[in-house]
């Protein structure tokens, strides 16, 4: 199999790596860079568990080779916030339940913040148009409405 | 009793202590955990629905460099299987046809799906790449997916063994008689009721690590019963069973999916015991939806009978379910739970259930969420809203006119329900609903060209499961117990970790059984860990499902930790000289009553256990740790009483839910938050069956929703908001009162969505519809047309005069 380069910057750190030109940004991602809070959920691009922001805007990295990200900033949900200190989002899916497996957190998450940066003070129904590329089981969307509403009151850095 | 006087944790609307893992990416789920030398392992799966395998040539696929293995179904003596697949129910006297059922099909493929052999070696890519070198030449048989089909004369047989599609006959009922009672009653309503196929679909696939480790084994894996898993691995690896670990690291959802013991769990074992590799595998969407099992798919034939002032006298479901290819843990099981709520709220005469167990070329059905209770409460609630209809009835009046209100309350069928207000739950709801504001916005709607509708469903659930003398061998059948064990230890600076037979994966208990811990002795929940999901440490437990983890292992908690407390307060006693019951807890301390400044806080205790001196009462054992197993004297019985609004186009059929509003009783709320979680949960799984979600084969048995795109599994933009409360009975079963609410939005919701719908059409002459609601459907329904075709069980709809439009 063929190799090919990859360099990119995730959660500000440079990383070169020889990939299987095949390889999507997630496994890379994940098996490569051991970044593993990015999930999968499906095969066909459909649930967003893998959204993470590439250049700035919220993508589903099942959805884009490893190459195709050569050159690209990546922010992962590793990059977000630590438990000591929690990105806005993070705490208010943390204050409103906004969460249960976790599973489909991080890309909740990353799919959240790339509408506040572009609407900082969505309706119920731009949230959820926002978001329904994001599949959940657990929590009904209920509470994951209500804590992006809350980050939008606090406010989220762009 | 040592609970605090006055609890300080449980009852508040407590942050989860495991969502920063959760939140910030470090969770560990099982893909997230490679050990070193990891070896991938790729399913071949049957395309066929049923056939013969003529020949499977591996040799391809064995010549690549980067293959390993490659094992079929002609391996499992080698690799050391000694058994089939488990089934665990086996009700006494009645004959089960239990087909072997082995990891990896041999001779014969039953479903599209069926595993036929396991590629194994370096990659995740280049392992799908030489499954795909793997050919398998099937020689195509019959094959049946419609459930009423499989039972007529000159069907195909999934079975040749059997001659026949019948698994087992299996029936409850009590009372007085059924037929003499419903000959004498005024109004009989039958209706033939169609519960659709589903997915569990947890957004986390299921996915195995397997590693050989000495003389024994580990495994990982996405499971909600990891107890089970051992247990069956040892059983038929004939591993002894100290020697095998199971881990369920962090689960993303399980929904029932994952109360399973699975051929690919006691594969990857056998294959990385034999190849002395670590081995993972990590199921992709397309296979969940294919070959992890499926739930509901019954057709029920009810008749509900009432006299003409709406007494009710009896209610007769005859079932016919679709168990699928195989039998997998609890296959059988499933209808038969439902049977046991299927009195509902009401004061029936006579209750009798009728169920048979159909094979067909499917993926077989187990439990999801709800587990045969969804199906029971859909038919009765439905039913309930046709009566009323038949009767010229309001139909909530029907409904409380035949409330059990006295608890504990027997039904026909000698079960006892354990408490409830069935009237109290419904009056709040109705606080909460508004109906002359309903019949406004009715009209509004109605003046721009659109149904609204309002359904109600008030429902009871059996959950708790379970007192093990009832569900066990010479009861229900199951083989085994279910209660729940648990273990609280102290340490030496006052922190505590317990260890619970459950095992969450989404719930919250990390954070209630510490809320719990906490007010019993007098502690922060935040230095109260919870541990689970992990064989090698704790007791043998008994897993999450059937909303028993609170009920059952929550009680487990409270006996362990009251016997912890007990202990401290013989040892406080005894240095402050004062009587062990004249010892408290209040304040962060056990004190002696009356002076709360003479007190020692759990350290101080811990420490004098820790170090005992000459003080130590005489004989006691040092150290603050205990142990508990809890087995219930009965299940216990949430109820409550849910209203949905709903408005349809009917230019399109399309239906908008504009208000979802649930009143649940689970007892005494522990963590109020967590539990409308759980209901707003519920209800999504249910609006999601009602409205969008449907397991479809053709009549070949292909299956034709077996992704994302095609499974309409609901988004954000699909479901509304919606408006919880709850009213607290506590149950007499177990120390905390409560009872179950994982399951209850979904046991409720089906009914809700549906009697709305009809209700909104009912004005256009719908009188009747089986989900799901499609706009399709509601489209046809009505233009009284049909066009669907297919190789399930199909749903109809029915229009004034009760003229059967459609099959």
């Amino acid at each position: 199999m063929p190799r090919a380069s990859v360099s990119l910057e995730v959660n500000g750190t440079r990383y070169d790596r020889e990939v299987e030109p095949r390889l999507l940004l997630v496994h890379l991602l994940r098996d490569e860079l051991g970044l593993t809070g990015t999930h999968v959920g499906c095969d066909t691009s459909n649930c967003g568990a893998c959204t993470c922001h590439v250049n700035g805007e919220a993508v589903k990295s099942c959805t884009l080779l490893a190459v195709q990200a050569d050159g690209a900033q990546v922010t992962t949900i590793e990059g977000m916030g630590s438990e000591g200190d929690l990105h806005p989002l993070q705490e208010a899916f943390w204050d409103n339940h906004g969460l249960q497996c976790g599973y489909c957190t991080p890309g909740m998450i990353m799919a959240s913040a790339d509408l506040l940066a572009r609407n900082p003070d969505p309706s119920e129904a731009e949230i959820r148009e926002a978001l329904a590329g994001n599949l959940c089981r657990c929590t009904g969307y209920h509470n994951i409405v209500k804590s992006v509403q809350a980050a939008a009151k606090v406010g989220v850095p762009s | 009793m040592s609970v605090a006087d006055q609890p300080k944790f449980v009852g508040q609307p407590m942050r989860r202590k495991e969502d920063p893992r959760l939140l910030t990416g470090r969770a560990r789920y099982v893909d997230d955990i490679t050990p070193q030398g990891t070896l991938w392992c790729t399913f071949v799966r049957s395309s066929e629905a049923h056939a013969r395998i003529v020949s499977i040539d591996t040799s391809l696929a064995e010549q690549r460099d980067d293959v390993m293995a490659v094992f079929t179904g002609e391996d499992m003596e080698a690799l050391g299987i000694l058994d089939a697949l488990p089934m665990a129910w086996v009700p006494p006297g009645v004959e089960v046809r239990n087909a072997p059922h082995w990891p990896l099909a041999s001779g014969e493929v039953n479903f599209v799906g069926d595993p036929v052999a396991v590629v194994i070696g370096e990659g995740r890519y280049a392992m799908q790449d030489a499954a795909e070198e793997v050919f398998v030449e099937y020689e195509p048989l019959p094959a049946v997916t419609d459930i009423e089909r499989a039972l007529q004369d000159g069907s195909a047989i999934v079975h040749e063994e059997f001659g026949t599609n019948e698994v087992h006959q299996w029936s409850l009922g009590g009372g007085e008689d059924l037929e003499a009672t419903l000959a004498a009653s005024d109004v009989v309503v039958e209706r033939r009721v169609v519960n659709h196929r589903i997915s569990g679909a947890p957004i986390e696939p299921r996915g195995v690590v397997a590693e050989p480790r000495g003389t024994g084994l580990t495994l990982t894996s996405s499971t909600q019963v990891p107890h089970f898993v051992r247990l069956f691995l040892a059983l038929l690896l004939g591993e002894s069973e100290e020697k095998v670990r199971v881990i369920a690291p962090e689960v993303g959802g399980g929904f029932g999916a994952k109360l399973q013991v699975c051929g690919e769990e006691i594969l990857l074992a056998a294959c990385a015991r034999k190849l002395t590799r670590p081995l993972k595998w990590i199921e992709t969407r397309s296979e969940h939806m294919m070959v992890t099992h499926h739930g509901r798919d019954q057709i029920a034939y009810v008749r509900m009978g009432a006299k003409r002032d709406g007494t009710l006298t009896a209610i007769h479901s005859r079932i016919v379910a679709d168990m699928g290819a195989y039998l997998m843990l609890l296959t059988p099981t499933i209808p038969a739970l439902g049977a046991f709520v299927m009195s509902g709220c009401y004061k029936f005469a006579a209750v009798q259930t009728d169920i048979t167990g159909v094979y067909t070329n499917k993926c077989p059905t187990d439990a999801i969420r709800g587990a045969g209770r969804p199906e029971a409460t859909h038919m009765i609630e439905v039913c309930m809203d046709q009566l009323a209809d038949e009767l010229g009835m309001d139909r909530l009046e029907l409904r409380r006119k035949n409330f059990f209100t006295e608890f504990p309350a027997e039904t026909a069928l000698g079960i006892v329900y354990d408490s409830g207000n069935y009237h109290g739950t419904l009056d709040k709801l109705l606080e909460h609903f508004d109906q002359a504001a309903f019949e406004q916005e009715k009209q509004d709607a109605a003046g721009r060209g659109r149904l609204r509708g309002v359904g109600f469903s008030t429902y009871t659930e059996i959950c708790g499961l379970a007192p093990s003398r009832v569900t066990g061998p010479q009861g229900f059948g199951l083989q085994t117990g279910l209660w729940e064990s648990a273990m609280v230890r102290v340490h030496f600076t006052g922190a505590v970790t317990a260890y619970t037979g459950a095992s969450p994966h989404g719930q919250g208990q990390e954070t209630t059984f510490a809320q719990v811990i906490a007010d019993r002795l007098g502690v922060d929940p935040a230095n109260v860990e919870i541990m689970h999901g992990d064989t090698a440490s704790g007791p043998h437990g008994l897993g999450t499902y059937g909303s028993r983890t609170t009920a059952v292992g929550g009680e487990a908690i409270v006996r362990a930790t009251n016997k912890v407390a007990d202990k401290a307060k013989q040892i406080v006693a005894n240095l402050l000289e004062a009587a062990p019951e004249d010892i408290e807890v209040a304040g962060g301390k056990f004190s002696v009553k009356g002076s709360p400044e003479k007190g020692m806080t759990l350290a101080e205790v811990a420490g004098a256990a820790f170090i005992p001196d000459e003080n130590w009462p005489e004989g006691m054992e040092p150290g603050l740790e205990e142990t508990a197993f809890f087995d219930p004297s009965n299940f216990v019985f949430p109820f409550g009483a849910h209203a949905c609004v709903v408005e349809v186009d009917p230019e399109t059929g399309d239906v908008d839910v504009i208000r979802y509003v649930a009143v649940d009783d689970c007892g005494p709320a522990i963590n109020p938050k967590l539990i409308d979680g759980q209901v707003h949960g519920g209800i999504a799984h249910s609006l999601g069956q009602a409205l969008y979600e449907r397991i479809h084969y053709d009549e070949e048995g292909q299956l034709i929703t077996g992704t994302f795109v095609d499974y309409c599994l609901p988004s954000a933009a699909d479901l509304p908001s919606y408006e919880t409360d709850r009213t607290e009975t506590p149950s007499p079963v177990n120390e905390l009162g409560v009872k179950g609410i994982g399951e209850a939005g979904t046991i409720a919701a089906t009914a809700a969505v549906t009697n709305a719908v009809i209700d909104a059409l009912r004005p256009a002459g719908v009188t009747y519809m089986d989900m799901p609601l499609t706009p399709n459907r509601i489209w046809e329904a009505l233009r009284g047309t049909h066009t669907e075709t297919g190789g399930g069980s199909s749903g109809e709809a029915r229009r004034d005069g009760d003229r059967r439009e459609t099959q």
